[in-house]
């Protein structure tokens, strides 16, 4: 892999700027490995947090004071920042969520209000738990049929078991664009096209993807993108939905108080407009304008060179993997992010990780949410390694020599 | 030795230890002596669902005092509750359900016992007490 002076400066020069990764971890440097979990922040976004309380902190949108319309326009420049980021029509078309989950929650229940008995909603086999609970709910509720598109063994979407799946019945796709515990990148933009053409809306899980790609909204034309704050180096407790603001305009509010008003009267209320009517109550303000001071970081990154630097750690890891006895590699789609599930023969999970956390790394294991998948695969769980921006090829020889430490422990 | 002597005689034990590899290799070696439930008899009402592995625990009474069997999938696991048989097998349902269970701590295990359910320990741990309690 590129391994040139200039390259590993410029990936020491982004590691600089996040203060976790320089601590000790059980008396060894700290390797972190779950960043399909949660993103290390940079210096700008801790700061911004704690500025915002010592010198801006005020309630949003109602006071006439000088702190609140300073708190309400950073608020509001925030979503425009990642409403230009994300190629949105109009950055009323950023609703903020508490995350990925509530942005489901959020379509499931209104949206999905708007649903009917026998009408189908289409997810793949790979959801996390997040983008399947909420449809079997409202299956029990509304009466909506939920139907699973099949997976290959390669982790990979049935696209032709997709397409005999698709018809007038189909309401709504709602897929991953990244598998979390696979590291599959699913081909979202056939996906989209083949929905519309049956007249159907589609919802794409970005949680994985907002972090490893530059995402364009328009250029995808999905109904409704939802993803986390705390994926893409921002806080947690914040996140984003975005909707085609013809639909989400169509659609009920989904809870009602404060801010999501326009007029309220014992006799007849009325709602505000978007983004607001998707808001209610006062809003996790600074997770809000972190969020946007994460995709001012996430700007001055050199994105193909990044996206190059976590194929090369993919690729360099898997390779490597691949030599020590008994490895599997759950997930080996053709178009893969820097996530790599694994089991070594009869080894639980657990025990690996354990060794491994005692060594000083963080990586995940278990099921990863993904219960059906682990159930496909006949597996109780995996370990997975997954890679940002800041990780370098040192630390995945450091982790291959754990790993085999650990093996030769629990064999 | 009574309940809190086998206990310190546990924390003396780990206390040999240099590092955290060498205190898990031991506790591996533990996992391989635990009084195991034969396959047939792993029913679900026997099963602590953890988030990641699974544990397994059977209790009786022998002449006023406590027995456990248990079985888990993963071998730290395993290790961990061989050493909270050793302390707990022949006490008195009294003694389990009243004394203090303080070696887990002392020997850095602690985090093994968080409510996020890692191992489903802290789940036997309370189930191990319960079923002393049925039995006083």
């Amino acid at each position: 892999m590129k391994d040139t002076a200039e390259y590993k400066a410029s990936i020491e020069n982004i590691r600089a700027q996040f203060p976790i990764l320089s601590q000790k971890v059980n008396g060894r440097d700290l390797v972190y490995f779950d960043n399909a979990a949660t993103s290390q922040k940079p210096y700008t976004v801790i700061e911004r947090i704690d500025n915002y309380y010592k010198n801006e902190n005020a309630n949003i949108h109602r006071g006439v004071h000088y702190l609140s319309q300073k708190a309400t326009e950073d608020y509001e420049s925030a979503r425009n920042i990642i409403g230009t980021y994300l190629n949105a029509a109009d950055a009323s078309e950023i609703i903020f969520t508490k995350g990925t989950t509530d942005g489901i929650n959020l379509i499931a229940s209104s949206y999905g209000s708007m649903l009917n008995e026998g009408d189908e909603i289409l997810i793949s086999a790979m959801e996390h738990h997040s983008n399947i609970v909420p449809w079997q709910l409202l299956e029990s509720q509304r009466g909506i049929k939920l139907r699973i598109i099949p997976i290959h063994e390669n982790g990979e979407i049935d696209m032709d078991a997709y397409n005999e799946m698709l018809n007038s019945k189909t309401k709504l796709v709602s897929v991953t664009h990244i598998s979390n515990t696979l590291g599959s990148i699913n081909p979202i933009g056939e996906i989209i096209d083949k929905a519309h053409a049956v007249g159907a809306k589609v919802l794409i899980d970005g949680a994985q993807s907002i972090q490893h790609d530059q995402i364009d909204l328009k250029a995808l034309n999905c109904d409704f993108f939802v993803f986390s704050g705390h994926k893409v180096f921002g806080p947690t407790g914040i996140g984003v939905l975005y909707g085609k603001s013809e639909i989400l305009n169509l659609m009920p509010p989904y809870q009602g108080g404060g801010d999501m008003i326009e007029k309220v009267s014992f006799e007849k209320t009325t709602f505000n407009v978007l983004p607001f009517k998707f808001e209610a109550g006062t809003p996790n303000i600074v997770g809000g304008i972190a969020l946007g001071e994460a995709f001012n970081f996430l700007k001055s990154l050199n994105f193909n060179e990044l996206h190059e630097h976590e194929m090369n750690l993919l690729k360099y890891a898997e390779e490597e993997l691949n030599k020590i006895d008994n490895i599997r590699i759950i997930g080996t789609a053709k178009n893969k992010t820097s996530v790599i599930s694994f089991n070594v023969g009869e080894l639980h999970p657990f025990d690996i990780g354990t060794l491994l956390d005692k060594q000083g790394f963080a990586v995940r294991t278990g099921h990863h949410c993904t219960q059906p998948l682990m159930d496909f695969y006949k597996i109780p769980g995996t370990i997975r390694v997954s890679f940002s921006v800041y990780n370098t090829k040192q630390e995945i020889d450091l982790f291959l020599i754990a790993l085999k430490k650990a093996i030769d422990i629990l064999s | 030795m009574n309940y809190s002597e086998k206990q310190n005689s546990i924390i003396e034990d780990f206390s040999m230890f240099e590092d955290w590899m060498e205190k898990y290799e031991f506790i591996i070696e533990l996992g391989k002596e635990v009084n195991l439930i034969p396959e047939q008899d792993k029913s679900d009402d026997l099963l602590i669902e953890g988030c990641q592995s699974r544990v397994w625990l059977k209790s009786e009474v022998n002449n006023g005092q406590m027995y456990y069997f248990a079985d888990s999938d993963a071998i730290i696991t395993k290790g961990i509750i061989s050493l909270l048989i050793k302390v707990m097998n022949g006490e008195t349902p009294s003694t389990i359900a009243k004394e203090n269970l303080f070696f887990i701590e002392k020997i850095g295990l602690q985090e093994h016992l968080s409510p996020t359910r890692a191992n489903g320990l802290l789940e036997m741990v309370k189930r191990m007490k319960m079923d002393a309690i049925k039995n006083i």
